[in-house]
């Protein structure tokens, strides 16, 4: 009774000493950033892609000529920069998130089959990995982008296509030492398929690692979406994403109209600052074998 | 030795083919590939040229085969938009992003080096963290943003540097600043982490025993021995930065390779694109080979191994 009693108490008291160390800025600001993304509707106070000709080039309100109607002034079409940040947040997210879990889901289903399996399927596999992560991931998206055109569902394929990769490499490692673990010969010797194996024994061992990548991965993501849209294959305009926007705001950034540029940017990077900390957390916490990296 | 050079010859080589094949598969897994490699609008005649060329019109393995045989000769067909031949084109471009990646990848060193002695040698003090929040600020603001940011104090407000265009030194400041910022994060971190393993490591130990300076420790026995993987890793990185410099060349309008490729992308041309992905790939498997290769000669462990 004790010997179960005792780790149970521990990983109790560990888990809520888990609880007590959450970053709390990124944490809030990945929270803010969601449900500014999920009540978008409600929030902006504008139309994000109408806007009035009339009212082109407004400064944020705390300058001279600014009003309370456009906080964050507006555009060179006269749109309404704080509407457009708004519903960028819902671009950035939906685009970060499907294309990580997207990239997650075939690099880590890949990554299993690799190390499991072995002989040519390992083979194979793996020297895909290579040659893809030979590719400048950059490039390697323009090049799809230019392919297959804009769209925000490319955007999530090219995106997941991109970066399975990094997921792949990782779980094969860590399959090919599971794969000599008791539990596992236990479960061949009992006589579960390979593809159970795999699915109930494997895969639950390297969820952990997956999730972290996951994490450090958003960002990258993010950034990368946001470098294709501002190269005018990502997102296609007049839809706000960030990335389209600091495109637009290149060209008024030499007369001095700075808000087209450092709100969107400062978005930006605030949303790739929460998730690389809140990776780097997670990394700590979930998964000790990938904290050197 | 001759083993373990074949062998990653052939990965190498195989690298290339997979590459090749992933290319030629998806220009064509999105449909005609006559409708991308001619210019929109063109006549019945010359898609039916370019079908002939490409031998659009048989089997996929014979595609294949005819676009392997233009590779390796060297066609990587025309140019819409310049009407000369692509690789003209990027031998004519490769210089500009050369001196742009060696001057960012001297900027990310002359940052990332000393900030990263700094956070070794001061480790879990004020330096160190702020080292940290350094590295996390590189990875975190992506170059194109930099680049903005310098156009909008230095161009617009200072106005002491050209915002855009080539031609003087003056030119190269910002866009090189903007592509290093990145690559100095991960310098930092490398070197910080190096410096951690050679300072605990027992000729450091000796030096300090035999009552060296702590300036002679740092600065002669640890420094070089932590130096030798950044150099590396900077090694590998310019190939790198030459091809992810896209965003930072089209901000500042610099003439270098991936201008060229957002040139490709904007006006459609996509032979340009196709040109570009492939020979920038090449670029980083035949560079990954010599650096196997080299460390397999310096390093006997490396050739035992195999």
């Amino acid at each position: 009774m004790s010997v179960t009693t005792i780790p149970a108490a521990l990983s109790l008291r560990t888990r809520t000493a888990r609880m007590t160390d959450v970053p709390i800025i990124p944490c809030a600001i990945l929270a803010i950033t969601v449900v500014v993304a999920i009540f978008a509707d409600f929030l902006a106070p504008h139309d994000p892609q109408v806007g009035l000709l009339t009212a082109r080039f407004k400064p944020p309100f705390w300058m001279t000529g600014g009003s309370t109607n456009h906080l964050f002034g507006t555009d060179q079409l006269g749109r309404d920069v704080l509407s457009r940040l708004i519903f960028g947040a819902r671009v950035s997210l939906v685009v970060g998130f499907t294309a990580v879990i997207f990239a997650g889901a075939v690099g880590t289903t890949l990554g299993i089959v690799s190390g499991y399996l072995g002989g040519w399927v390992d083979q194979v596999i793996m020297r895909v990995t290579d040659a893809w992560l030979a590719l400048p991931a950059l490039t390697f998206a323009i090049f799809l982008a230019a392919v297959v055109g804009p769209s925000e569902m490319n955007i999530v394929i090219i995106l997941g296509l991109v970066y399975w990769t990094r997921y792949a490499r990782i779980v094969r490692g860590e399959v090919l030492s599971l794969k000599e673990r008791e539990f596992v010969r236990l479960a061949i010797v009992a006589g579960c398929s390979k593809w159970t194996i795999m699915w109930r024994h494997i895969m639950p061992n390297v969820i952990n690692s997956s999730i972290v990548l996951a994490t450090l991965m958003l960002g990258i993501v993010i950034i990368t979406e946001a470098s294709l849209s501002f190269l005018g294959v990502g997102v296609p305009p007049p839809k706000p994403a960030w990335g389209v926007m600091l495109s637009d705001g290149k060209q008024g950034l030499m007369v001095g109209y700075w808000w087209l540029t450092v709100m969107p940017g400062t978005c930006i990077m605030l949303l790739v600052l929460a998730a690389n900390l809140l990776g780097d957390w997670l990394r700590v916490k979930l998964d000790p074998q990938l904290r050197q990296l | 030795m001759r083993h373990y050079i074949a062998k990653r010859v052939g990965y190498s080589v195989l690298s290339l083919l997979l590459l090749s094949l992933t290319i030629f598969l998806f220009i064509r897994l999105t449909g005609d590939p006559a409708s991308l490699l001619t210019e929109p609008g063109a006549s019945a005649a010359d898609v039916a040229a370019i079908q002939h060329k490409f031998g659009l019109d048989r089997p996929v393995w014979v595609q294949y085969g005819l676009f392997m045989f233009n590779l390796l000769r060297g066609d990587l067909g025309d140019s819409f938009y310049y009407q000369t031949p692509v690789l003209e084109l990027y031998q004519s471009r490769l210089p500009h992003s050369l001196l742009l990646g060696v001057v960012a990848m001297g900027f990310s060193l002359v940052l990332g080096i000393p900030t990263g002695i700094l956070a070794a040698i001061r480790v879990g003090r004020f330096w160190d963290s702020a080292g940290k929040l350094f590295a996390l600020l590189g990875l975190s603001l992506p170059s194109f943003l930099v680049g903005l940011l310098l156009i909008l104090f230095f161009s617009v407000y200072l106005e002491w540097l050209p915002s855009s265009g080539s031609g003087t030194f003056w030119h190269l400041l910002m866009p090189a600043f903007a592509l290093g910022w990145y690559f100095a994060a991960a310098h930092m971190r490398l070197t910080r982490s190096s410096m951690l393993e050679v300072l605990g490591s027992e000729y450091v130990k000796l030096a300090r025993l035999k009552g060296l300076p702590e300036a002679l420790v740092i600065g002669k026995h640890a420094f070089k021995n932590a130096l030798i993987p950044v150099l590396t890793l900077a090694g590998i990185n310019l190939i790198q930065m030459i091809n992810v410099a896209v965003v930072v060349e089209t901000v500042f309008a610099w003439p270098g390779i991936g201008r060229l490729l957002y040139e490709g992308v904007t006006f459609r041309d996509f032979p340009v694109v196709q040109g570009v992905v492939i020979l920038g790939g090449s670029m980083i498997v035949v560079v990954n080979l010599l650096i196997d290769i080299v460390y397999a000669l310096v390093d006997p462990r490396i050739r035992l191994e195999q």
